[in-house]
């Protein structure tokens, strides 16, 4: 018994690990193709069918770079910093429920790693430690860029964080658990039972912060290349690059599936739909959301990300979580 | 006008239009009304609107905007400057240039090079004729100068090469005898236009 849940466990690991790495790898293709197409021009199409092996072609490139360290730069620090943005986007992973349960030869595999009761808190704390990366990262390459960068990291985390965790609060205190497996069961009732119908403003507050917490575009202060060159990734090249990137898509994997867990029913079935196609489905919406509105939207100023985030969204959250209060006390 | 009007020279920041002003908000209820009216007016979703028909018609309309370059290649202009050619005399496939030297020394940085000598019947014979491309300019004296319409400018755009010697090789701008044939007449920066026989009066020798 006890080994089998340690096998079973040390199996999921590696599949979450490999499929999540392969899909931040297929991420960044799809990303340039949907960018290309919004702002007509191809994308990679010359190697490979429709420029498909763009993503072999560049992963061979980056293993084989040259590993850089800049001379001044605080080594060990350096070369862990991409370590941690890789390492944390994967462990916020393990607490979240990609899937329903489905029977695999007899055997009943929970598509969770690890179903702690604080799963919500758990995922949003791993993955915020994960700004540590680039604001190590930042500070230690002995760059004013990077240096620039990683300030810009610090403030977005004070920027988001309250938000993320103000927004979730509300529908928290409707499901009455923080466990994400209870939160998906809580609308199981179907497609006007999402959490997004009762709580739309928590809803759109956590989508913000989502944007921030992964750095996509109207907040990607960290490495906004028209102002601070590559912000905290400019001394980085090869491998060490690589892993900021897969980090960031896998986080933008945890921030979808929370966001469809949470909000838009998880793993529910829908309609005709089986769970497992309807999450994915909803998770494939998100992703796409999130690369339209980088084609789309223009970039905001570090103090303006402030501003939004203290003296507008906070309240918002605020007041929100006041109404939800009351309306569960009458 | 007055000495007074001579002598004020802030003439810069009078009589200014200012082509678009906008209404910036002054006192705090403004800046809250138009935060209000901005977020609920739906600009962003404007934007979203517009990348998403961008996309639609790129990939159902086939509204693209790329060119496949090294495939596809766009048409310039008949008469832009690009990478000279020397024509050579149709008939004979000799050089069509007289070795005069006016390009030589027109050139205003000095990147045509040529060495000439008197031959056996007392023409002038060039042996050697370079530009360095690396210093042209491109400005097309050297094409407007010429009174042979040796040197024009062709419609070779792209200069890259891994050789220095390459930019300045007169067989690299010489029409070859085998495709003397594909050389048109009157084309590229320098040659005179289609039309120029019925413009220009015949020389006395002709009637
Ligand atoms: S184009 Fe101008 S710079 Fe170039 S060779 Fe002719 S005269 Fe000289
Ligand atoms: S001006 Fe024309 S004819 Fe005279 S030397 Fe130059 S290329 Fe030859």
């Amino acid at each position: 018994m006890e080994t089998s849940i340690i096998i079973e466990t040390i199996i999921k690991a590696i599949v979450v690990l490999a499929v999540f790495s392969a899909l931040a790898g297929f991420t960044t293709y799809i990303e340039r193709k949907v960018l290309a197409y919004m702002q007509r021009r191809l994308g990679p199409s010359n190697v490979g069918p429709y420029g498909l092996l763009q993503l072999v072609a560049d992963g061979i490139k980056l293993f084989t770079k040259e590993d850089f360290i800049p001379q001044n730069a605080a080594r060990p620090v350096f070369m862990i910093a991409p370590i941690i943005t890789a390492a944390t986007a994967f462990i916020a992973m393990s607490a979240v429920p990609f899937f329903p349960e489905f029977e695999l030869f007899g055997y009943v595999v929970r598509p969770i790693i690890a179903d702690v009761n604080v799963g919500v808190l758990f995922v949003l704390g791993v993955a915020s430690v994960g700004l540590y990366g680039p604001l190590l990262a930042g500070m230690s390459s002995a760059n004013k860029w990077s240096l620039l960068g990683g300030a810009r990291t610090a403030i977005q985390l004070l920027s988001y964080e309250v938000v993320s965790g103000l927004a979730l609060l509300a529908p928290l205190m409707l499901v009455g658990s923080l466990s994400l497996i209870d939160i998906n069961n809580y609308q199981a009732g179907g497609f006007t039972s999402w959490l997004i119908w009762s709580q739309p403003l928590a809803f759109i507050l956590f989508v913000i912060a989502g944007f921030a917490e992964t750095n996509r575009t109207p907040f990607d202060l960290l490495e906004h290349e028209a102002e601070i060159v590559a912000g905290y990734a400019t001394e980085y090249s090869g491998l060490r690059w690589g892993m900021f990137f897969i980090g960031e898509y896998a986080n933008l994997f945890t921030v979808c599936f929370l966001v469809s867990l949470i909000f838009l029913g998880g793993f529910n079935d829908l309609w005709f739909i089986p769970g497992g196609l309807a999450i994915v489905l909803k998770v494939m919406f998100l992703i796409f959301f999130f690369l339209w509105t980088r084609a789309s939207w223009p970039h905001i100023r570090p103090d303006q990300l402030m501003w939004l985030c203290w003296k507008i969204l906070m309240p918002l959250a605020v007041i929100n979580i006041l109404i939800t209060g009351f309306v569960m006390m009458f | 006008m007055g000495l007074e009007e001579f002598k004020d020279r802030n003439i810069g920041v009078k009589n200014y239009i200012t082509v678009q002003d906008d209404n910036y908000p002054k006192t705090n209820g403004e800046v809250f009304k138009q935060i209000v009216k901005r977020s609920l007016k739906g600009e962003l979703f404007t934007g979203l609107k517009i990348t998403f028909n961008m996309m639609r018609e790129a990939l159902f309309k086939g509204k693209m905007h790329t060119v496949q370059y090294p495939a596809e290649k766009l048409p310039i202009g008949p008469r832009y400057r690009a990478v000279h050619k020397l024509l050579a005399l149709l008939e004979s496939g000799e050089n069509r240039c007289i070795g005069c030297g006016l390009c030589e020394k027109i050139c205003i940085s000095n990147c045509i090079k040529m060495d000439t000598k008197i031959d056996e019947n007392s023409r002038k014979e060039v042996l050697e004729y370079t530009i360095n491309m690396g210093r042209c300019i491109f400005c097309g004296y050297c094409a407007e100068v010429c009174p042979e319409l040796a040197i024009v400018h062709g419609q070779r755009y792209e200069n890259a090469s891994e050789q220095r010697a390459h930019f300045a090789l007169k067989e690299d701008l010489l029409t070859p005898l085998d495709k003397l044939h594909l050389q048109k007449e009157y084309e590229g920066f320098g040659a005179v236009s289609p039309d120029a026989d019925e413009k220009i009066q015949k020389t006395p020798l002709q009637y």
